[in-house]
């Protein structure tokens, strides 16, 4: 029966919460929850202990006013920030060209040469630092090519950091120009613009966002990195390894959190940065756009295919050399081949358990991972109502991308070896590296499913409650399958990810969980920089049959459960 | 006539019970009012259109009512029960998006299938229904295809046939149509209305193409900036305008200065119009609206009541008949007004660009609105 009340009064309606609901709000408190105990207060924790003395006693400003007034330390800033600038501005150029190479050129074998430009992806960055020795060090093969300068210190840094953050910037600037609109280089050339007028009125502008984007990932990757200054930095101080100098080195924890703070600066500015230049990005897609399409030329291309050369032949040299350096009896005066760098059992590090381990750390990060990152996203996308939770989870879920690893792993010390915490008992486990992990290559992962959801039909889940459906029936039968290449994208990031880092985990590692990569930093600082070079092999080894593994199992999935795309 | 009332409510239930109602209906996204006070009957098996420009609120309503966005204040009930705060789920309703909303990993079969899931249904009664309403939208072939193998026509025929699945008592269109060509738009507009009258569902449908509202609905209801402006039968609504609104947005009318001074005589500048005394209530300044196809033109010498004289600026050949531009000195204001002329008239006529002829109002066909527009 309809019964009307003429005169409502001004009741705001409270919308009840369905059962889906309540499971959707419980999930993604959890999730927030991982978060906030993952990040926020271990975070929390580093931060106050910055402000207190080796005793915990509370001493304000202490310790800055000591870090500021000792130049060994202090001096480590401009250091940083001096090597962070000059490979950016390398990169960015070098990467630029390269991208350009692949998108505007007709040159062949692109494909060929997108893969070989993604390797140091896959290897950990103390590996470019050991080549450089091979290469320029004190019995470098190729050392009378610096005129007697030395490999060890800002030239060293610059030249490794260069190769470990170009395949970064080349994909996001890659993404900026393939992304421009043919219309407008038309236009262009039906006003008669001369070609370097178009390349500076039509090309860089459009691609002038991923460029300052691209910028800032590697300003951020070499100021946070710590493996190549560790090898090749030689007396040049940096922030990151101080860190690691401060706390292994003296156990001066309170001062290792000093240092983290000021290395959290120049990282948190870049990534603020860079987030408000994204977001322009965006707006600059239109969906009418024309895809360019390059005509070729034999000059230019056979120029871009010289130039594509020489960096593969670069990135292909370094490997090699520290393929060779692991393979030879006695660098470089006994130079036939022999396993016995192998036996990594006979060398300090972890032996080759620490290689296992590596594995079941990165798969169990992938899984884990995947399973976290993925739901997390969905519930942040999907949900309903809730707003002030998910606004936060969202804000939590971008953090991570701000925070260097060695930072990281430092407020993991302090938060979980705490015996109060209740959490106390991960430390020293497996478990406690793949949260650190985890929570380490969060923010990237979160971002790879937002856009693969985002993609989704937004009506899919209002269909779904219309017919009366659970919401993890839709989430099961549709939203995972239909995602599934983003999620196993996902899944091998952290993958590889997990295999090469060293910041977030060489705090945290414990006699029962050594690492690969970690055995690779500590075989270099024991002077066995042959079986370093071997691990640091082992581990692209392994992610490179990872990644193909990836590409076949993409390719079946796309085949069986992705069907519906063809027509 | 007078514009818009505070209450909506059309009688025209014939003594039914409504099926569906809104009462004071209110949506705010932060200081932003969407929907303001909606009060509105909907009866059983009845077919009604929210029509209205973009961001008039009419797909905010038809989600209140979905409890996809409930509202800010006021209340729904549906069947005699309050439905206000419930949750999508706890409703009794299909619904069928612009975009169709098909799963795009599940065929045919399994996408119409998916209501009937999890709900204690053996699966042969599944398969049934399923066949069934295949048959019903007549894609019987294509159940193992999936939903991009299909055409824009064919995938929104499964997206109806998966809202009915269930046996909805209420069944929502949320612009169904939009995304078609016009041919497949003007053949599926037809049956939907079919399926519709088939099934007896009570039908809300979202639409801003008023010649899908005119088609399909039984009663339309005409919104605004988040208000009503007007509900009845899509004829009513046409011939008798609630508002001036309505009037321009539902096919072409054209609006003309002019004074009203009680009695049976407008004013139209120099022209008088005789008009019907008893539905003019305005005085003083007001808009005299009338519709281009009404316009008549004096063929022969017998005089036509409410003529005046007009020249033809611009003739529009629209395939079926003109639209030509006249312009009146008589009308002082120098109005231009919109007249539809036949093809045959034309020719018999001869009618071209920059005649001088004798147009009329006839006075059943006037409408006035208060103010000068």
């Amino acid at each position: 029966m309809a019964e009307i009340t003429h005169s409502t009064p001004l009741k705001v309606v409270k919308p009840k919460a369905s059962r889906d609901d309540w499971t959707m709000r419980a999930f993604m408190v959890m999730i927030g929850a991982y978060l906030l105990i993952a990040l926020a207060f271990p975070l929390y924790t580093m931060l106050s202990k910055s402000f207190e003395n080796k005793d915990g006693v509370f001493i304000g400003l202490e310790n800055y006013l000591k870090y500021f007034s000792t130049p060994a330390l202090f001096n480590s800033i401009e250091n940083s920030v001096t090597i962070s600038i000059i490979t950016m501005v390398i990169t960015v150029t070098l990467a630029f060209i390269y991208a350009y190479a692949l998108t505007r050129s007709c040159m062949r074998f692109k494909g060929f040469f997108k893969i070989m430009a993604m390797i140091p992806i896959l290897v950990p960055s103390l590996l470019p630092g050991i080549g450089l020795i091979y290469l320029f060090g004190k019995q470098g093969y190729m050392k009378w090519l610096l005129f007697g300068e030395t490999i060890y210190g800002p030239l060293g840094i610059v030249i490794a950091e260069v190769f470990f953050t170009f395949p970064h910037a080349l994909l996001i600037i890659m993404t900026a120009l393939s992304i421009s609109d043919a219309r407008l280089y038309e236009a262009a050339t039906v006003l008669r613009a001369p070609k370097w007028k178009i390349f500076w009125t039509v090309t860089l502008p459009s691609a002038r966002y991923g460029l300052i984007s691209a910028a800032f990932v590697v300003f951020t990757l070499v100021i946070t990195d710590f493996g190549v200054p560790k090898v090749i930095g030689g007396q040049y101080n940096v922030l990151a390894v101080d860190i690691y100098k401060q706390v292994i080195g003296q156990q001066n924890f309170s001062m290792g959190a000093v240092v983290s703070v000021v290395l959290l600066v120049p990282a948190i500015f870049a990534f603020f940065i860079d987030r408000q230049v994204q977001k322009k990005q965006v707006a600059q897609l239109s969906a009418r756009a024309v895809p360019y399409e390059p005509k070729p030329d034999k000059t230019f291309d056979a120029l871009m295919m010289s130039y594509s050369s020489v960096i593969v032949l670069i990135i292909v040299t370094i490997l090699a050399t520290c393929q060779f350096a692991a393979l030879v009896k006695f660098w470089p005066y006994n130079l036939t081949l022999g396993l016995q760098h192998y036996n990594f059992d006979l060398m300090d590090g972890g032996g080759w358990d620490a290689y296992y381990n590596s594995i079941k750390m990165a798969l169990w990060t992938a899984a884990v991972g995947t399973t976290v990152v993925f739901t997390g996203a969905y519930m942040v996308e999907k949900g309903r109502g809730f707003q002030q939770g998910r606004t936060l989870f969202q804000f939590l879920a971008m953090m991570p991308m701000a925070v260097p690893g060695m930072v990281l792993g430092l407020s993991y010390i302090f938060f979980f070896n705490n015996p109060d915490n209740p959490f106390n008992f991960i430390y020293g486990t497996m478990a406690i590296l793949v949260v650190s992990t985890v929570t380490h290559f969060y923010t990237v992962a979160h971002l790879t499913a937002m856009t693969a959801l985002k993609q989704m039909d937004k009506e899919f889940e209002s269909v779904s409650q219309s017919l009366q459906q659970p919401f993890y029936k839709m989430f099961l039968k549709v939203t995972v399958p239909v995602c599934s290449p983003a999620i196993l994208e996902i899944a091998i990031y952290l993958f590889v990810n997990a295999m090469t880092t060293v910041s977030a985990v060489v705090f945290i590692y414990s006699y029962h969980t050594q690492l690969a990569s970690v055995a690779v930093l500590n075989m270099d600082d024991a002077g066995d920089i042959a079986p370093a070079a071997a691990m640091g092999m082992m581990i692209f080894y392994t992610n490179a049959a990872a990644r193909i593994l990836h590409a076949f199992v993409s390719k079946y999935m796309e085949k069986k459960t992705q069907a519906w795309r063809q027509r | 006539m007078s514009a818009n009332t505070a209450d909506t409510r059309v009688e025209t239930g014939n003594g039914q019970k409504p099926y569906l109602t809104t009462s004071n209906l209110t949506k705010q996204f932060g200081s932003f009012t969407a929907l303001s006070d909606i009060s509105l009957e909907i009866y059983e098996g009845e077919f009604v259109c929210f029509l209205g420009p973009s961001g008039c609120g009419k797909t905010t309503l038809l989600r209140a009512i979905a409890g996809l966005d409930i509202q800010t204040f006021g209340t729904v009930t549906q069947a005699g029960n309050d439905v206000s705060s419930l949750p999508p789920s706890e409703r009794d309703f299909g619904i069928v998006f612009q975009s169709y909303a098909l799963f795009p990993n599940l065929t045919i079969h399994k996408n119409i299938a998916f209501g009937l899931e999890n709900r204690k249904l053996p699966k042969a009664d599944i398969n049934n229904r399923v066949n069934e309403l295949l048959e019903l939208v007549g894609l019987t072939s294509q159940a193992d295809k999936y939903p991009a193998q299909l055409s824009g026509g064919q995938q929104q025929r499964i997206a109806l046939a998966r809202a009915i699945a269930t046996n909805p008592g209420l069944l929502l269109l949320d612009e169904p149509l939009s995304a078609l060509d016009a041919k497949v738009r003007a053949h599926l507009r037809h049956e939907i209305k079919e399926l519709q009258r088939t099934l007896g569902v009570t039908t809300v449908m979202v639409t801003h193409d008023q010649e899908e509202a005119l088609t399909m609905a039984d009663r339309i209801v005409v919104m605004n900036d988040g208000v009503i402006e007007q509900v009845g039968t899509p004829l009513e609504i046409y011939r008798n305008p609630a508002s001036a609104f309505v009037a321009d947005f539902i096919g072409t009318m054209n609006f003309v200065p002019g004074q009203a001074n009680g009695g049976d005589i407008l004013k139209m500048g120099n022209v008088e119009l005789k008009c019907d005394a008893e539905n003019i209530t305005e005085r003083g300044n007001i808009t005299v609206a009338f519709r281009p196809e009404n316009l008549l033109v004096q063929e022969g010498d017998d005089k036509l009541p409410n003529a005046f004289e007009a020249e033809v600026k611009y003739m529009e050949f629209m395939g079926a008949f003109f639209r030509v531009d006249l312009l009146s000195k008589q009308t002082n204001s120098e109005a231009h007004i919109k007249g539809d002329f036949s093809i045959n008239m034309v020719r018999r006529t001869g009618v071209k660009v920059g005649d001088t002829i004798t147009v009329s109002i006839p006075q059943d066909r006037l409408t006035v609105f208060p103010g000068v527009n």
